[in-house]
């Protein structure tokens, strides 16, 4: 036990320099890879999938006090759900993914769906013992009613009219979606960042309907750094000339900076020092010659602009916007006198805490306070805290021990529904 | 489910359906047996990666954590018994340690390999080798176990902190007691087990 962290950094050591930045080239940045459709999809990805949508029409009551007159989920299914309906796994996705979670929608495809690595036949999430479901939440922008849909009662998009969502409120929607697919009770609910704060409200808000609950590189409350963050995002987005209040689909514009610059930052807090370090140093464009001038010098600095620019082509700004405030609200404890094991009380799942090393963002510490409350109330908890590099992005990669963790997890949990 | 002897003592001394931690719970053997046969509701720790994934395999709740950095996660009087079996040697702290199980468990049960037996004292007195064991079983310079002490030695420590033993088994290097462990348990004794708590004041 004593020689962990030896063992680690020998095996780091052990890889070459350029096997270290092949490793992360292959799938932490894919923009200069351009990794284009492969001719034939791998035989481990669950291939070509069409998203679908359910639309309810009775109006839902939110947490913020108003309604929304009706609301539309889109979402994508992986695998076939069993006879006795048990085999079912929901998946919770973060800040700025959606209901892709897996495979490609055509054969132009550039880029397969976000949890890939991890989520296919024989993978760490089994496509061939579970159903897997992934709904992208309201108040975002890939298909699902957000701010950028038409308010019925204007037939103008919502813009900052559009009410304030929860963490909450996206895991009541997601309980009426499994009524809708007749799923009773999820086998298990897995999330990552945001996506594992929607799983540790699923285990308070609807106990008896989960059996598992796999939180990963979560936080049961954002801290003042984290807020901060999120805040100059926000500022960024609403000072922009074109953000006209959020009215900028009237003017056939959106606030392009602001949004690129948003996400730029949120890149920065994504990655680890190490990570850029690595990826990156101190390397000039083509090994040029300082410009000195304003204009692209670094890597580092092309990178960002490339991951700002092309964000803002599939993304809505005030949905940013709506998304990082659900992110700063969530706080389950507070109406617990900022006790989490009060709040977790009335839980009846057995949870997985995964954090890793080097997220600052979500860092081990928060992890951990999770996993307290959860012994404090006595419930089945297990903690893996893995070695990685890639902060807080790590979540999303297949990180050897990170897969080991979750199939052995979710093997488990296959045995006990009998999938 | 069948145990190794010296799981198999410390299983007989934990109470139906309590509370335990096991500190260095390895693939989780132990655990696994007390809340199937006993309806123990229990945590395992470990830090390394292999054991974690082996013991979440066997559906053990277990929690990766370094003991050296203590254990102020676990709130005081947390759980009935603290367990660290076979892992006391190789911890950088082992007083803070014991100290911490008293105060996280009502009762802590721990077991070590006897540096006092004779085969070690043999290896070491007569040979002039540092002991290898079959609990003991690495080199010197490739050994995690960096804190090695005799049953004395433990004895000793638990009177100058006030720690009360409550029950003691000697078991000889076929995991076995025999009337010699007995008679001359630090001689005779390769694995020692003690049922500790702290002295009531």
């Amino acid at each position: 036990m004593r020689h962990y962290k030896n063992r680690f950094a020998q095996a780091v050591a052990t890889l070459s320099c350029g096997q270290r930045l092949a490793r992360l080239d292959s799938f932490s940045f894919p923009y200069k890879t351009k990794c284009a459709m492969p001719a034939e999809i791998p035989a481990d990805s669950v291939g070509l999938v069409t998203p679908q949508t359910v639309t309810f029409s009775a109006p839902l009551e939110l947490e913020c006090g108003r309604a929304l007159p009706g609301y539309t989920l889109s979402y994508e299914t992986y695998g076939t759900l069993n006879a006795q309906r048990n085999n079912a796994i929901l998946l919770c996705h973060a800040l700025s993914g959606d209901h892709h979670a897996a495979g490609y929608h055509s054969m132009d495809d550039r880029k397969p769906g976000w949890w890939e690595h991890l989520l296919g036949p024989g993978k760490a999430m089994d496509t061939e013992r579970f159903f897997f479901v992934c709904a992208n939440f309201i108040g975002s922008c890939k298909g699902s009613t957000g701010p950028a849909s038409i308010n019925p009662e204007t037939g103008t998009p919502w813009g900052l009219d559009f009410p304030m969502v929860t963490v909450r409120d996206w895991v009541k929607t997601q309980a009426e979606l499994a009524e809708h697919l007749g799923i009773a009770q999820w086998a298990a609910v897995v999330g990552g960042s945001l996506g594992g704060m929607q799983v540790m409200q699923w285990t308070m808000d609807y106990p008896e309907r989960l059996r598992h609950a796999v939180v990963i590189a979560a936080a049961s409350k954002l801290t003042a750094q984290n807020i901060a963050f999120n805040e100059v995002c926000r500022q960024a987005i609403m000072t922009d000339p074109d953000f006209h209040g959020g009215r900028y689909y009237a003017h056939d514009t959106k606030p392009r900076r602001g949004l690129s610059l948003a996400r730029m930052i949120g890149h920065i807090t994504y990655l680890s020092d190490n990570a850029m370090r690595t990826k990156f140093g101190r390397d000039t464009r083509g090994g040029k010659a300082f410009s000195f001038g304003f204009d692209v010098d670094f890597e580092v600095e092309s990178y960002l602009r490339y991951q700002g620019s092309s964000f803002v082509e599939h993304f809505d700004a005030n949905s940013y916007l709506y998304i990082t405030k659900a992110l700063d609200y969530f706080d389950p404890a507070n109406a617990f006198g900022g006790n989490l094991a009060e709040a977790f009380a009335s839980t009846q799942a057995a949870f997985l805490v995964i954090s890793f090393s080097s997220d600052w963002r979500f860092s081990p510490e928060r992890s951990r306070e999770i996993v307290q409350a959860l012994y404090t109330c006595n419930r089945d908890v297990s903690y893996a805290e893995i070695e990685a590099e890639h902060g807080h992005d790590s979540f999303l990669m297949p990180i050897p021990q990170y897969v080991a963790v979750l199939r052995a997890y979710l093997g488990r949990v296959a045995e006990e529904v009998g999938a | 489910m069948t145990l190794r002897k010296d799981l198999a003592i410390i299983a007989d001394w934990i109470t139906p359906q309590s509370r335990i931690l096991d500190l260095g719970c390895g693939e989780g053997e132990l655990l696994a047996y007390l809340r199937a046969e006993k309806g123990v509701q229990g945590y395992g720790v470990e830090i390394e990666e292999a054991r974690v994934v082996a013991a979440i395999r066997r559906g053990i709740p277990v929690i990766q954590q370094d003991l050296d950095q203590g254990l102020r996660n676990f709130a005081d009087h947390s759980v009935d018994t603290v367990v660290l079996s076979l892992t006391l040697q190789a911890s950088t702290y082992p007083r803070e340690l014991l100290l911490e199980m008293l105060r996280v468990g009502r009762e802590v049960i721990v077991t070590f390999p006897n540096m006092g037996h004779w085969h070690a004292r043999w290896q070491l007195g007569v040979r002039g080798r540092m002991p290898m064991t079959d609990v003991l079983p690495h080199t010197w310079y490739d050994t995690p176990n960096i804190h090695l002490c005799t049953i004395r030695d433990f004895e000793s420590l638990c009177h100058d902190n006030g720690i009360a033993i409550h029950q003691r088994v000697v078991l000889n290097e076929r995991r076995r007691e025999t009337w010699r462990n007995r008679l001359l348990p630090n001689l005779f004794g390769e694995v020692a087990l003690y049922r500790c708590a702290l002295m009531a004041r």
